[in-house]
């Protein structure tokens, strides 16, 4: 069914969790060969995509109650005694199509929790609302219902994808199941990726100048003059290093750029 | 029993609009939608959406609170990050 580019069969949900997936689509997994899979293939906007910090999460669990009830408590879950942080829910997009299905967004606004030591860091966010579309598909003929649900807002801190599939229990069909898939990343990683990078070149600047420095005086103690003047050598030393850290500096940008115009908003 | 039965006098808490003033007109056109969807739509019946009136009126006002709030949604693709799984 996969018709894989890669060398291996692409089997969903055999890779393992953490390891290779694109940067700019959530969820969806890199073979080998750097290529997004599965089929058909997306087009990538960065020409190498980076191996991403994702947390993979997929879980399975049963509502004991029949399909058609689960698919109506879904538009009346809010509020409730567990969503004290969703503040206002809306639909924004509905329509029947022609098969009978009914295609929704759901636009919900959400207070932004973060722990303590992440307010330091990002004081903005925390007076600001998150907001969250929920796509869904109720397809009452196969009696399945897919939802996908992500925010929109704070999303370059951290994003979560999140998707479910509602069906009839085999094994029971007065019951429902639901599977559910998440995709947890935070564009962080880039940006800390940047940091490495700039203190690296920087660091290897400052050792270029520090070798120099060390020649010149050698070379002075063992008397020989040496074949420029001090302030010539000098300009020359710091001009290289200079000229390694504004390479560094660009790179870092474009890694901290690179790292921001993604799927992210 | 019908799914939007209300079983010993519960009803459904209500939530508002982030449109400050469109929640009557969302809480009006959702008392229409479950009533439509769990009588109709679930059972196949295709007769038409007596909700198309009030769901205008909401949309309009919601729309618009949308725009003013500057909230995001705008050219976002229907499951958009769903793109490129394999639908199991």
């Amino acid at each position: 069914m996969n018709n894989n580019v890669g060398t291996r069969p692409y089997i969903w949900g055999s890779w393992p969790a953490g390891s290779r997936f694109c940067s700019c689509c959530p969820g969806v997994s890199v073979c080998e060969q750097g290529v997004c899979a599965p089929p058909p293939h997306h087009n990538c906007p960065s020409s190498a995509p980076d191996v991403a910090m994702v947390k993979h999460f997929m879980c399975c669990s049963v509502l004991k109650n029949s399909w058609d009830q689960v698919s109506t408590a879904f538009w009346q879950r809010y509020p409730n005694p567990y969503s004290n942080h969703v503040l206002t829910e809306d639909i924004v997009f509905r329509e029947v199509t022609l098969d009978n299905c009914l295609i929704s967004r759901r636009l919900l606004t959400k207070t932004s929790r973060m722990p303590r030591w992440a307010e330091k860091y990002f004081p903005a966010h925390m007076g600001r609302s998150a907001y969250i579309v929920e796509d869904s598909i109720v397809e009452p003929r196969s009696q399945t219902m897919t939802t996908v649900t992500w925010n929109i807002s704070h999303a370059r801190l951290m994003s979560v994808v999140e998707r479910c599939v509602y069906r009839v229990n085999p094994e029971n069909s007065g019951w429902t199941e639901i599977k559910r898939e998440a995709w947890i990343s935070s564009n962080l990683y880039g940006l800390s990726r940047a940091v490495q990078e700039f203190g690296l070149a920087r660091f290897k600047a400052s050792v270029t100048r520090t070798m120099k420095g060390f020649e010149y005086i050698l070379a002075k103690m063992q008397g020989d003059t040496p074949a420029r003047t001090l302030a010539e050598t000098a300009k020359e030393a710091t001009g290289k290093a200079r000229e390694t850290a504004l390479a560094a500096t660009e790179k870092a940008k474009g890694l901290a750029s690179h790292a921001h115009k993604k799927h992210y908003v | 029993m019908s799914p939007a039965a209300n079983k010993g006098g519960w009803s459904a808490g209500e939530m508002d609009s982030v449109g400050e003033s469109c929640t009557e007109l969302k809480r009006e056109y959702d008392k229409c939608f479950t009533r439509w969807f769990a009588d109709k739509f679930l059972k196949g019946d295709s007769d038409g959406d007596p909700c198309d009136e009030l769901f205008k009126k909401y949309q309009l006002c919601v729309q618009k609170a949308i725009k003013d709030k500057g909230i995001p949604v705008d050219g976002l693709e229907f499951m958009g990050p769903n793109k490129g799984k394999p639908q199991n």
